[in-house]
């Protein structure tokens, strides 16, 4: 794994620059910088990719005789057919006619592993954020290894089916949704170009390149966490820094958001699973 | 019956149909509010509760993003400055050195923070402030030399204290929290930020 040799040399040369930041001279030029610098960070990170072996362990349990019923997920129907992976991801979310329901990709795997393996859905979603190799999330390996599937492949997110149609504009409603402690939302923070939190860069996600970019590059591995995250993890973690409940796993709130953002990005090659700070 | 008219009949009735079926915008509001409840769950210190919106939040989601008519301005500032409450000692400014580590603190009112944890007012996650720290964020304008540039007259200090207890008193569906209105920060923690921005000596102003 020659990404690991890559990645552990990177994260010293993130303590460098941290030391870099704290020394810096006047707020201007420290500010330019440093900013600089993490772009030469951000572009370092890119040349290996642990990712990739979360897309293995994905495709191994793809395959896997699985579950009580012991079979493998391989007849799983993505969208494109009984066993088609190649590009499916592109195409998510959409209305599956067997479930009557929009589905986004984590919804759908939970879908096969209770329709095809027998597992209760209570067991299909237990574990749906792994942290460390105690508690790998076999949710996220398999996300990883069907969008993996999907790279190079335009996004081409249909609004055909009229609950399709709905959940779009469900997505667009709840991205304008304000509450909480914060008055926060969605809006708060990818309503506008060039902003960022603290030093990190705020895709404006109303715009199509900013939901370009931001959707077709999660799932990610996250160099800070080291775990590879799902965009229903992304969601998630906004809704937890927004303050709000806890947003649940393939909840309608989260596939509404997801087909909001995914059709958005139409048009554009997927580029995931990602690398990102 | 022609081919014409039976063609002319079926747009007719998927005109029709189309009509029917396109749901209102009332409609996708109402279903998006009813999802609301379905998909989140309590944890820690964040209830079901938070999902209610007051009106400044109802109105300002209502917009989409788009700036308040000049009505629908005057009726949320009114209604949020009529909140402010000014401390009863009559001193608005408290220490800076406070002030600081309630503008550098992120933590507070997540279901995974401590309740009984600090609550900060994350400043530097969108403004500038004093000019050592350079990891700030861009949402909010920059503060550098916020009370230098407008001078230490108490009216710009009773402003910046108002302002951070109930920022839509003063900008109509601003990004800003209403950090006294919503019981974010105390109001000792108001004054020491007011601090920050307002003392002479605090690095905001060097």
């Amino acid at each position: 794994m020659p990404g690991w040799r890559k990645r552990i040399g990177g994260l010293r040369w993130v303590a460098a620059l941290a030391a870099a930041v704290c020394v810096g001279a006047g707020p201007a030029s420290a500010q330019t910088s440093a900013t600089d610098e993490i772009a030469k960070y951000r572009a370092a990170l890119q040349d290996g990719n642990p990712a990739e072996l979360w897309e293995a362990r994905g495709e191994g349990l793809w395959k896997e005789l699985r579950g009580p019923r012991k079979v493998s997920l391989e007849q799983c129907d993505l969208g494109l057919g009984a066993g088609v992976v190649t590009g499916a991801y592109a195409r998510l979310p959409k209305y599956f006619a067997d479930a009557d329901r929009v589905m986004d990709l984590e919804t759908r795997v939970v879908w096969c592993m209770v329709k095809l393996q027998g597992f209760s859905e209570a067991d299909a979603k237990r574990n749906p954020f792994g942290s460390g190799n105690d508690k790998k999330s076999d949710i996220e390996a398999l996300v990883a290894y069907i969008t993996g599937e999907s790279r190079g492949v335009k996004m081409n997110v249909a609004l055909a089916h009229p609950k399709e149609i709905e959940m779009y504009r469900v997505g667009e409603k709840l991205f304008y949704y304000r509450g909480g402690p914060h008055d926060f939302g969605c809006v708060t923070c990818h309503n506008a170009d060039n902003q960022r939190i603290r030093l990190q860069d705020l895709p404006n996600l109303t715009k199509v390149e900013g939901a370009q970019k931001a959707y077709t590059t999660w799932p990610a591995y996250r160099v800070s966490q080291g775990e590879l995250r799902t965009f229903q993890w992304r969601l998630n973690d906004c809704f937890r820094q927004q303050r709000f409940p806890e947003l649940e796993f393939g909840s309608d709130v989260s596939i509404a958001l997801t087909m909001f953002l995914a059709k958005n990005a139409n048009g554009a090659a997927f580029d995931g699973p990602a690398i990102k700070r | 019956m022609t081919i014409r008219r039976i063609f002319s009949g079926a747009l007719f009735a998927t005109i029709l149909v189309g009509c029917a079926t396109a749901p209102s915008d009332e409609r996708i509001s109402a279903e998006a509010g009813a999802m609301l409840k379905a998909s989140f769950k309590a944890r820690g210190q964040a209830g079901l509760d938070r999902l209610d919106q007051d009106d400044t939040q109802r109105l300002c989601s209502e917009l989409a993003g788009r700036t308040p008519s000049k009505e629908v301005a005057d009726r949320i500032e009114k209604q949020n400055l009529a909140t402010i409450k000014y401390p009863v000692d009559g001193k608005l400014s408290g220490d800076w050195k406070n002030g600081e580590r309630i503008a550098q603190e992120g933590r507070g009112k997540q279901y995974s923070d401590d309740p009984k944890g600090p609550v900060g007012g994350n400043c530097y996650a969108c403004h500038q402030l004093a000019p050592q720290e350079v990891a700030y964020g861009t949402i909010g304008p920059s503060l550098y030399r916020f009370g230098k540039l407008r001078g230490y007259a108490v009216e710009i200090e009773r402003y910046a204290y108002a302002k951070i207890f109930n920022s839509e008193a003063f900008a109509a569906c601003s990004m800003m929290p209403r950090f006294g209105h919503n019981g974010i920060l105390s109001e000792q923690q108001i004054k020491d930020v007011t601090a920050l921005l307002m003392d002479p000596a605090s690095p905001v102003n060097q």
